[in-house]
């Protein structure tokens, strides 16, 4: 976003002729429909995640004020300690090796011909409902015979292969695969389309200069596309951070820790325990996570992401 | 060149493949017999191919109500939003007003915002209006769409002032300016969004799971969820049955707006998550 708005200066707004008082009414027409639903599906729950946060309430009885009870319940809770670690490792596994799959996959197909039909192919996932793609890696991953990975990699290679999706330390490999593959074709598009804005003379005069393709890589390319990978960076951690829908299709949580998410666990304390402030709690908690890791990464564009200006 | 580019197509085939082989694997399976499919060595092919399997999944699961529930949530949802922030939008593009300036930031604030945080308050709140188990929390709540504000913004801004202006000397009024004259200079950015939303709508899967509890309300991810979650590995040709059943009409659709659909999804960045 930040990128966007940096990309389009304050300008072209101008007032069209012939208005003038009734602007303001005008504006509150046009706005009403959206700031009022912002409001109450929005901001409104919000606030109220804020309150509920320092309350004790299971929804039927009176709410009482518990100050930082919740919070401090959270974060000297084992299961939440686990919850925030296994969050943090499905990060570091996606972003990085996902958008550099994605980048790659992007360069080859900014160099091939007949690159449209290859697009089409990375693409399928990202359109498809990830409850079905879930499903479809259940009958790879999955431990017992009906896992098509597990299954030749015994009766063809003779190994020994771990469970994937039922060990507490591949699950969240597992998932993070899932992940990559699932949302691969989106980064490669992204990246695609900001590789095709990079004039193909600058590219030329480098080479012309005598420089070889890594070089051209490393210092035309690389800082060119740099906004691009940063927001997507941004971006990518943001939705690792809330995955959800694999995690709970692919393997119960509450059957494999190693796959507890904070998302999974504000989901269980408010709609399995139905302790409404711990859940709210743990929630702001991973609101505040993801703030920090945003911050972090908008301090740290400043030296590596290069801006046309 | 010739031996780059042959070694460039290796390497996206085997990519290819790699996104291919889930949904072919998904397909083979599901004419398997449960038996067939925990063989071992495992059997590539089904041998005899049972196509019982889709009359049985169709039989258990209601898919024909959940089609037509995803659909209808999804283009109301999708109409409304396209409708209330094409509107915001254009205040913010071309209206001159107080504080928008500070109103436009808190759109932009409240983007940040996850869905885990606010659904606990959300949920609480649509059980007060009555709408937990009724489709009208599913349609209502994802209209509040500042990304989608934000782009249409970014498109209106590029229609001419001028067109605007001839309009206004001609004598129309705000609503036919916009309705008129905005609306169809910016039909990309429109089209573009509505495919958007729509995809997010159609394949939503978190709200559903929270909000509805009757079987005929679901949509097709939370039905598939549901029945996955009953049967276990027992019903796995069924399950997958189901899936081919939910997927192939998307990728069907997808195949025939795949231009259009990635280069919505490309342009606008963020894309449907």
């Amino acid at each position: 976003m930040a990128v966007l708005t940096r990309a389009r200066p304050r300008a072209g707004r101008r007032r069209a002729p012939g208005v003038r008082n009734r602007d303001g009414w005008w504006a509150a027409f046009f706005l009403a429909p959206q700031v009022t639903a912002l409001a109450v599906f929005l901001v409104f729950p919000l606030g109220f995640a804020v309150v509920l946060a320092f309350m004790r309430w299971d929804g039927l009885g009176r709410k009482e004020w518990a100050g930082l009870d919740n919070f401090a319940a959270q974060l000297s809770d084992p299961e939440f300690g686990l919850a925030v670690w296994n969050t943090v490792k499905l990060a570091l596994l996606t972003v990085p090796v996902g958008l550099a799959l994605a980048l790659l996959i992007a360069l080859a197909l900014n160099n091939v011909r007949g690159g449209s039909f290859y697009r089409v192919l990375y693409f399928m996932p990202v359109v498809t409902s990830s409850v079905a793609v879930a499903l479809m890696w259940q009958i790879i991953l999955a431990g017992d015979e009906s896992g098509v990975l597990n299954n030749s990699l015994r009766s063809w290679f003779g190994l020994t292969p771990p469970d994937w999706l039922g060990d507490t330390g591949w699950v969240i490999v597992s998932i993070a695969v899932v992940t990559i593959w699932s949302s691969l074709g989106l980064n490669v598009v992204i990246f695609l389309a900001g590789l095709q804005t990079i004039p193909p003379q600058i590219v030329e005069a480098a080479r012309m200069d005598g420089a070889g393709s890594l070089r051209i890589f490393r210092s035309v390319i690389l800082p060119l596309l740099s906004p691009t990978i940063f927001f997507s960076t941004v971006v990518a951690v943001i939705s690792s951070f809330q995955a959800f829908d694999q995690i709970y299709v692919l393997v119960r949580p509450e059957d494999n820790e190693g796959a507890r998410t904070i998302v999974y666990q504000v989901y269980e304390l408010g709609f399995k325990d139905f302790e409404f402030g711990m859940s709210s709690a743990a929630a702001l908690i991973l609101l505040a996570l993801t703030l920090l890791v945003t911050l972090v990464q908008f301090a740290a564009q400043k030296r590596l992401v290069h801006y046309d200006s | 060149m010739r031996l780059r580019q042959a070694a460039l197509h290796a390497a996206l085939t085997a990519g290819g493949l790699a996104m291919v082989f889930p949904f072919a694997w998904m397909l083979l399976t599901s004419f398997k017999s449960v038996r067939q499919m925990l063989n071992a060595p495992l059997d590539w092919l089904p041998h005899p191919w049972r196509w019982q399997n889709y009359p049985d999944a169709l039989a258990a699961m209601p898919f024909g109500t959940a089609y037509w529930n995803s659909f209808y949530i999804a283009a109301l949802n999708v109409t409304l939003t396209l409708l209330t922030s094409a509107m915001a939008a254009y205040a913010f593009a071309r209206i001159r007003f107080r504080g928008s300036g500070v109103l436009f930031v808190v759109f932009l604030a409240t983007q940040m915002v996850p869905a885990q945080v606010t659904v606990v308050p959300l949920y609480l709140m649509l059980a007060r209006f009555g709408w937990i188990d009724s489709h009208l929390s599913l349609i209502l709540p994802t209209v509040a769409n500042p990304f989608a504000v934000f782009l249409l913004r970014q498109f209106i801004r590029a229609v001419p002032v001028e067109l605007e202006e001839a309009a206004r000397i001609d004598g129309a009024g705000r609503w036919r300016c916009f309705w008129n004259v905005v609306l169809p200079n910016i039909r990309p950015g429109l089209g573009a969004l509505g495919i958007i939303a729509f995809l997010a709508s159609w394949n939503s899967f978190f709200f559903p799971l929270i909000f509805l509890n009757s079987p005929e309300l679901a949509t097709v991810p939370l039905l598939l969820s549901q029945f996955s979650g009953q049967h276990t590995a027992v019903d796995y040709g069924l399950i997958l049955a189901g899936s081919a059943i939910a997927v192939v009409p998307t990728l069907i659709a997808f195949l025939i707006g795949q231009r259009k659909i990635i280069n919505s999804m490309a342009s606008s960045g963020l894309g449907g998550r």
